[in-house]
């Protein structure tokens, strides 16, 4: 039994990288030989699908907007977080239990109950389709979730360092700055991955908030997958470029996945 | 959360949080409460109607079928989803190369974003030439997701189990990772069946990040919109509209503000339930511990 235990993790993965040996191989392939029939892996291996996407400015905007907005989600999330879960895990203050869970619940709302509100509200104050548009909106579940992950970090750090720092005469700013920052980067990297990801991966907001300036890559495929009829190698070379971002992301963090999960308790 | 000091100037430095969160929430939430006692006959003109359309959807078939639907499909993949979790960060290695591998290949389904992978499973299952669908139909068994509903839902199911396991895994794993070696020593003195250490040992030092894990995935799964729709549509038919299918059908679909807006409501209320009971439950394990 204990043996062939890397069976299990292995049988598993196989089981994950099948699908996205199948969105690859179509990527390569001619939308002829997709649509002739079953072939197990490309027989006329071509580039003409990714060539599309690097040449057509409609397509490779929809990566930089979306990189756009993730990125400046995840700044803006992980840094009004920062002294909020320093509040959380070091203060008692009137209402502070009934705050955390009203954050909480924000991270529970589904984003088809706000789509249509959402859609008036920036149209209203003028920045429908913009970047801040989507960046600001996604902080409805990337904020929350930031606090609580570095609220977990925060929680595991002795309060002796603060109160040591201050005995020293540190101001609360630079202690926070010189001192706390430096002790959590850990917990602060694991928070901006996971605001990265959900982010990066969320669509129903960034579309209906998104026509033409902003249009993230996601939309981008949907619209072409309706309108240009059914290119489906050119989409499954669009999907396979999604992944590139995510990939190169883990790989930064992936010491930190494990421990960042346990302390920072998400 | 123990032995904090009473200091109100811990408002400030949520302050920020609390204004970016709340111009999110609490103005778009006032929009559907606004909406959900209303009748509109265009021209931006409005008519109050106070719970009537509570009543509509409390009683409508249509309503009750979404919830069925949705909550039959939490359940099955929170039954699939959590025991296998646990079982591959039971197997996974510990340290090492390959530990990095598993934890790097297992982390990239969480990072593909939601229609990507409702594509790559549309391709993926198609029954003429997607892989999984031209194997299922070589084999014998006559597969077609997008007329079929039960093959729809396996698809659908399968998909999500791909999609969310890994999330179980990691929680799973980073709970294993945290008991100290002398536990597993100390098990092996009393010649412990690994049955006995895991019931003893390793599931106790799991609770609580499990608990987050089913809390998270019963949330996700609840609000899971992108990719079925991507997958099947909500088809065939009816067959796999869950819940938050339907409301966009209803509010972006056919603009019936008043109905969508209560059922909006209604649905965060279930979500909104459900998870206080959890994170009740959570806090509860936190206390006593």
């Amino acid at each position: 039994m204990r043996r062939f235990g890397w069976l299990v993790p292995a049988l598993y993965i196989a089981f994950l990288l099948l699908p996205i040996y199948w969105l690859l191989s179509m990527s390569f392939k001619t939308t002829n030989e997709i649509l002739g029939g079953f072939t197990l892996w490309p027989r006329n291996f071509t580039l003409e699908n990714y060539r599309k996407i690097f040449t057509d400015p409609t397509w490779y905007m929809g990566y930089v907007n979306s990189l756009t907005y993730v990125v400046i989600n995840t700044v803006l999330s992980v840094t009004v977080a920062l002294p909020a879960a320093y509040a959380f895990s070091r203060y008692r203050f009137l209402g502070d239990k009934h705050l955390f869970f009203w954050l909480l619940t924000n991270r529970m709302a589904p984003a088809a109950v706000f789509a249509l509100p959402f859609f008036q509200l920036y149209s209203a104050i003028g920045l429908f389709d913009t970047h801040i548009a989507v960046a600001l909106a996604h902080c409805l579940f990337n904020v929350p979730l930031a606090v609580w992950i570095l609220e977990g970090f925060m929680s595991g750090v002795p309060r002796e360092l603060d109160e040591l720092a201050f005995i020293d005469g540190y101001p609360f700013w630079k202690f926070f700055l010189k001192i706390l920052v430096p002790a959590i980067a850990a917990g602060i990297g694991v928070a901006a991955f996971f605001c990265f990801m959900f982010s990066w991966v969320e669509l129903l907001l960034a579309k209906t908030l998104t026509s033409v300036e902003a249009k993230p890559i996601a939309a981008t495929m949907t619209r072409t997958a309706s309108t240009s009829g059914y290119e489906l190698g050119l989409l499954a070379a669009a999907g396979a470029l999604t992944i590139i971002p995510g990939a190169f992301v883990i790989y930064f963090v992936r010491n930190y996945i494990a421990k960042g999960f346990s302390l920072g308790r998400v | 959360m123990r032995a904090r000091t009473v200091n109100q100037k811990g408002w400030w430095l949520v302050l920020p949080v609390v204004v970016l969160v709340g111009f999110n929430a609490v103005i778009p939430l006032m929009t559907v409460v606004n909406y959900s006692v209303q009748e509109t006959f265009g021209n931006n003109r409005f008519f109050f109607e106070g719970v009537k359309w509570f009543d509509t959807v409390m009683h409508s078939p249509r309503f009750h079928d979404a919830l069925m639907r949705q909550l039959l499909f939490t359940g099955i993949i929170l039954a699939i989803e959590v025991p296998l979790g646990v079982a591959i960060a039971l197997a996974m290695p510990r340290k090492g190369v390959w530990a990095s591998l598993c934890l790097v290949l297992m982390s990239m389904p969480l990072l593909i974003p939601w229609n990507v992978v409702g594509a790559m499973w549309n391709i993926f299952a198609l029954p003429d030439i997607g892989l999984l669908g031209w194997t299922l139909n070589k084999l014998g068994f006559a597969y077609n997701y997008t007329r079929q509903p039960f093959a729809a839902w396996a698809t659908l199911i399968a998909m999500d189990v791909w999609h969310w396991t890994s999330l179980v895994a990691l929680l799973a794993y980073a709970g294993l990772s945290a008991i100290p070696d002398p536990y597993y020593q100390a098990a092996k003195i009393d010649g412990a069946s690994a049955w006995a250490v895991f019931r003893h040992v390793q599931l106790p030092k799991m609770k609580h990040v499990l608990t987050i894990a089913v809390l998270l995935r019963f949330m996700d799964s609840f609000m899971i919109y992108t990719e079925p729709v991507v997958l099947t549509g909500g088809g065939p038919g009816n067959a796999t509209t869950l819940l938050s299918i339907d409301l966009v059908k209803i509010a972006l679909g056919q603009f019936d503000l008043g109905p969508a807006a209560a059922m909006s409501l209604i649905y965060f209320l279930i979500i909104l339930l459900l998870s206080w009971v959890f994170y009740r439950v959570m806090t509860l394990g936190e206390e006593s511990s």
